[in-house]
């Protein structure tokens, strides 16, 4: 972390997106994450993207579990509500914020012990109820905040800074992701915030249950020879399967690009994702060649990287329950209670 | 030989096998008194089981109102030839023993103090029906119309419910109608006078209700404004939820647009129920949960920190025997302290002890206002004694004036006008602090919502000071809701009495009979019964004045006694413990005994005369 003060003041000139704000408006309290922490990186892709989407930082809920990665909420959107909740229990949580009201932007953030460990039960289940939902999970294989046990996304054979070689297999969030139900799964590396970025803002859009593992190396505890979630490790493992461009409809789209190597994606919010395929064969709203795939890579060593599957038609619990356009916790006495005429009529039903 | 005689005041049970269709028979017998303007409370036994085992259903017909669980069998409908011994045991002496005697069975199997009652009802029903499930239901209906027939329960009022149950299913109204007639028919002809237990038109019943205490409850959520209702299933807590869906179809849909004002989500455990209900809480929706002892085991974690991040969240607890499978569906007061202390840290939390389902609804909607008024979780502390069997009471009330109470919610107008926000900040001395809900406003008001470490700000702290505040806030918190949960309720005897005694919960019928019964004794006990925890001071006040208080309780560990001593500062030596706990509600006969013992070993002299206590 850094003891310096962030300057309140900035310069005039920064620049400024569609609603006015610039990126320091999406700004939080200063990091106490170690100096070289992926996590920060993630933060500041998150600020980049709620920036360039125009949306009003208070207009978000954040949430998160314990653990190094859920303290970030604190670092990024200061004008939003964040809830710090309980370990491996976010899920849970957020899922009741999202019911509450429906009209906010719902931001999830967690790490792999929060996610992959204890709270491998709740992780599965917001991904199955498709609660409409943007879930980071900043994954760096260790616990940091208790320094440096393994979670349960090390790797079969990953060693730990002191030595420990990890024997059990490891859990495949994005396979675990695709298997629940989760409509739109991604990977990506908080060392490349140029595919990371789009990743988020497509996740943002996604009307569903949208998950983005991010592998986030631990500078303190697991970025050391032998690991397999270092920044060297990765960046020589890394396979992406394409790039990501995204674009909300409301802004007409001039950007020149090559047909063949371009696949959109309609999103139920109106906007269009258009990935540029690096991967030729890759095709993302394949669900079962995602899983192949995935697993594949694995076989290689390789961490595929980029928009894994997405869903065009993908529906939220709000759908599945039917529920009223309007905010429940808008909703008043008139809305809610049906009255002493009609508790009249019950009574009378009991005798 | 002795011959029970009674009218409108006995009790009935029906021996049955679990999953045998006898439940709504039994139900249809229980009910055709209420018609005739006589109480009645029936009980369910029921195993962990489905389908095979022994299950029970003890109807006590009342025309004093005592609703409480008697004690002892007048008569015995023995259906299952499982449990036949320990049902023919449990005849009181004079009483009847009703019976199948399709199969001739030896006369080592009866007893010679009670009377029997046998009808060939296997041999009728295979007479008139070909079909096996056939048989089988409608033997059940044949003997209801027998026992109609023996007691003089007027036919056209069951002619009637079996035409209110079957309405519009005429397929399956004539065959009821046709087996209760049977056996109306043969009782008639065979059975005169066998049976000393007699009914006749009262009029007791009034304009009461005959509810579930588990779907007086889930009304209760419906119209306290609960919008989210997440869940586990567990008994016995199940069909409250399940009402909650019930009801919501029916009163909770937009006429409009067709769509929900509602959403329930049956979650994959306890952990995330309660997390939902903390989640929905946080954003300003009313949530509930219902669960019982362990879903709270489970739910702990989440509690507390609602606790001290201060989120609304109600919490209903359908209490039952331990954990596992069997006790658990049987009916306890023993959360109490589970409850009470849920959770790590220093935590306490508000409890109420509904006595019927009238106080089930009252208490639900009330626990909505409270969990916003407080920002915290309020727990409402039933049980299976109320909450799965169907127990008369006043009717549900509810006054179109009243209006949600949704506690201290900073609007945006509010912090545009410059109203100082601090997330946990104790402005008015009630140690209540402002909330504000996410979305509220574009630069001010959003905080980082944590459990213990922070400011009055909201602002990240490990400072001590920080902490105490805090906690000491929290502690003015809970001195505030003494003033706003439910007082508790003085039945004073009807002579000066030294004697007092403590009571909650669905214990209270039960009590109020043993009151009377004690008083006929010449033993007079004033009767304090708790509605709320944290204590008010007319409780403390009531044990001043009394030489000695009887606690009663359904648990083993004296949990209220011991919250009294511990929380109130009662003087432990003042409290006498009457406890019960086998897992069957506990009943009047149990209670007057104990206290008359009690009474008797502290020597205490009664007031009235010379009668001895």
């Amino acid at each position: 972390m850094t003891y310096l003060a962030k300057p309140k003041l900035h310069h005039p000139t920064l620049p400024k997106n569609k609603i006015g704000y610039t990126r320091r408006d999406y700004e939080g309290k200063v990091s106490t994450l170690c100096a070289g922490c992926g996590h920060d990186s993630i933060s500041a892709a998150l600020i980049q993207a709620f920036w360039e989407l125009d949306i009003q930082p208070h207009r978000v809920a954040k949430l998160s579990g314990i653990g190094c990665s859920s303290k970030t909420p604190d670092y990024f959107l200061g004008n939003s509500h964040g809830f710090n909740t309980v370990h491996g229990r976010m899920p849970s949580a957020l899922t009741g914020a999202n019911l509450a009201n429906r009209e906010l932007i719902y931001l999830g953030v967690s790490g792999d012990g929060d996610s992959a460990s204890i709270g491998l039960g709740q992780f599965a289940h917001v991904m199955r109820r498709g609660v409409n939902m943007t879930y980071i999970l900043e994954n760096n294989g260790v616990y940091g905040l208790t320094k440096g046990q393994f979670s349960a996304t090390a790797d079969k054979g990953s060693k730990a800074k002191r030595g420990a070689v990890n024997n059990d297999a490891p859990v495949d969030t994005v396979s675990l992701a695709l298997l629940m139900g989760a409509t739109l799964v991604a990977r990506s590396f908080s060392g490349d915030k140029k595919q990371l970025t789009p990743l988020i803002k497509a996740a943002i859009a996604h009307q569903g249950a949208a998950f983005i593992d991010v592998i986030s190396p631990c500078v303190a505890f697991n970025n050391h020879a032998g690991s397999t979630k270092s920044y060297d490790y990765v960046r020589d493992h890394n396979e992406a399967v394409n790039r990501l461009d995204f674009w909300p409809t409301r802004e007409a789209i001039t950007v020149d690009y090559n047909e063949g190597g371009v696949i959109e994606v309609p999103q139920h919010d109106g906007s269009i994702i258009k990935l540029r395929k690096l991967s030729a064969s890759y095709d993302p709203t394949d669900r079962i060649g995602a899983q192949n795939q995935i697993a594949q890579a694995a076989v290689h060593g390789e961490v595929l990287t980029g928009l894994l599957y997405v869903a065009s038609d993908a529906e939220d619990l709000h759908a599945h329950l039917n529920t009223v356009d309007i905010a429940f916790n808008k909703l008043g006495e008139k809305d809610l209670c049906p009255g002493a005429g009609m508790l009249e009529k019950i009574n009378a039903g009991l005798r | 030989m002795k011959r029970i005689e009674a009218v409108n005041d006995f009790v009935i049970k029906f021996a049955n096998v679990n999953g045998s269709g006898s439940a709504s028979a039994n139900e249809l017998f229980a009910k055709s008194f209420l018609r005739m303007g006589i109480p009645v409370s029936p009980r369910n036994i029921f195993p962990s089981n489905i389908q095979g085992l022994p299950t029970w259903y003890e109807v006590r017909v009342t025309e004093k109102g005592h609703l409480g669980r008697r004690g002892g069998v007048d008569l015995m409908v023995a259906m299952n030839p499982q449990t036949w011994n320990q049902d023919v045991a449990e005849i009181d002496p004079g009483g009847y023993l009703f019976y199948d005697n399709t199969k001739a069975l030896p006369p080592s199997k009866f007893r010679d103090d009670i009377h029997v009652i046998g009808m060939p009802l296997t041999e009728i029903a295979n007479a008139s029906y070909t079909d096996a499930r056939e048989r089988q239901l409608f033997k059940n209906i044949i003997y209801v119309g027998a026992l109609a027939a023996m007691m003089g329960i007027e036919p056209e009022v069951i002619a009637e419910l079996i035409g209110e149950q079957y309405r519009g299913k005429e397929k399956l109204l004539k065959p009821n109608l046709n087996a209760f007639q049977l056996g109306l028919n043969f009782a008639k002809e065979h059975l005169k006078d066998a049976m000393g237990l007699k009914t006749k038109r009262a009029y007791a019943v009034g304009d009461k209700v005959f509810i579930e205490g588990n779907a007086a409850a889930a009304l209760g959520c419906v119209y306290g404004g609960a919008t989210v209702c997440a869940w586990y299933p567990i008994t016995p807590s199940s069909s409250l939820a399940e009402a909650f869906q019930f009801y919501c179809s029916k009163l909770r849909v937009d006429k409009e647009t067709g769509k929900n004002k509602f959403a329930i989500i049956q979650a994959e455990d306890e952990l995330a129920s309660i997390g939902i209900v903390v989640g929905a809480g946080w954003n300003g929706a009313r949530a509930f949960t219902a669960t019982a002892g362990p879903g709270i085991s489970l739910m702990s974690e989440f509690i507390g920190l609602a606790y001290f991040a201060e989120i609304p969240a109600v919490i209903i607890d359908v209490q039952r025997g331990g954990p596992s499978t069997g006790m658990p569906t049987r009916t306890q007061q023993s959360d109490v302290l589970l409850c009470a202390y849920a959770s790590h840290g220093d935590t306490k939390h508000v409890l109420l002890f509904p006595e019927d389902p009238y106080e089930c609804f009252e208490f639900a909607a009330q626990a909505l206002d409270l969990a916003e008024r407080l920002q915290t979780p309020i727990f409402m502390m039933t049980d299976l004694d109320i909450g799965m069997n169907q127990r008369l009471c006043q009717p549900l009330k509810w006054e179109d004036e009243r209006k949600y109470d949704r506690g201290k919610v900073m609007s945006e107008k509010m912090l545009d006008a410059g109203m100082e926000f601090g997330r946990y900040l104790d402005v008015d001395g009630d140690g209540i602090p402002y909330r504000t809900l996410p979305g509220t406003h574009a630069t001010k008001g959003a905080y980082f919502t944590r459990g213990t470490s922070k400011n009055p700000y909201a602002i990240y702290s490990e400072a001590g000071p920080d902490y105490v505040y805090n906690m000491q806030r929290l502690l003015k918190k809970f001195e505030t809701a003494k003033t706003l949960v439910p007082k508790p309720v003085l039945t004073p005897s009807r002579e000066p009495a030294r004697f007092g005694c403590i009571y909650y919960g669905s214990t209270s019928p039960a009590m109020h009979e043993a009151l009377e019964a004690l008083a006929e004794r010449g033993i007079f006990v004033n009767a304090l019964r708790v509605r709320s925890f944290p204590f008010q001071d007319e409780i403390f006040d009531f044990v001043a004045s009394h030489t000695k208080v009887v606690v009663v309780e359904q648990n083993r560990d004296a949990q209220l006694k011991t919250l009294l001593v511990n929380d109130a500062g009662i003087n432990p030596a003042s409290l006498i413990s009457v406890l019960h706990y086998d897992g069957t509600p506990i009943t009047a006969r149990f209670i007057t005994e104990e206290i008359a013992q009690i009474a008797a070993a502290l020597n205490v002299r009664p007031i009235k005369k010379d009668k001895a206590a």
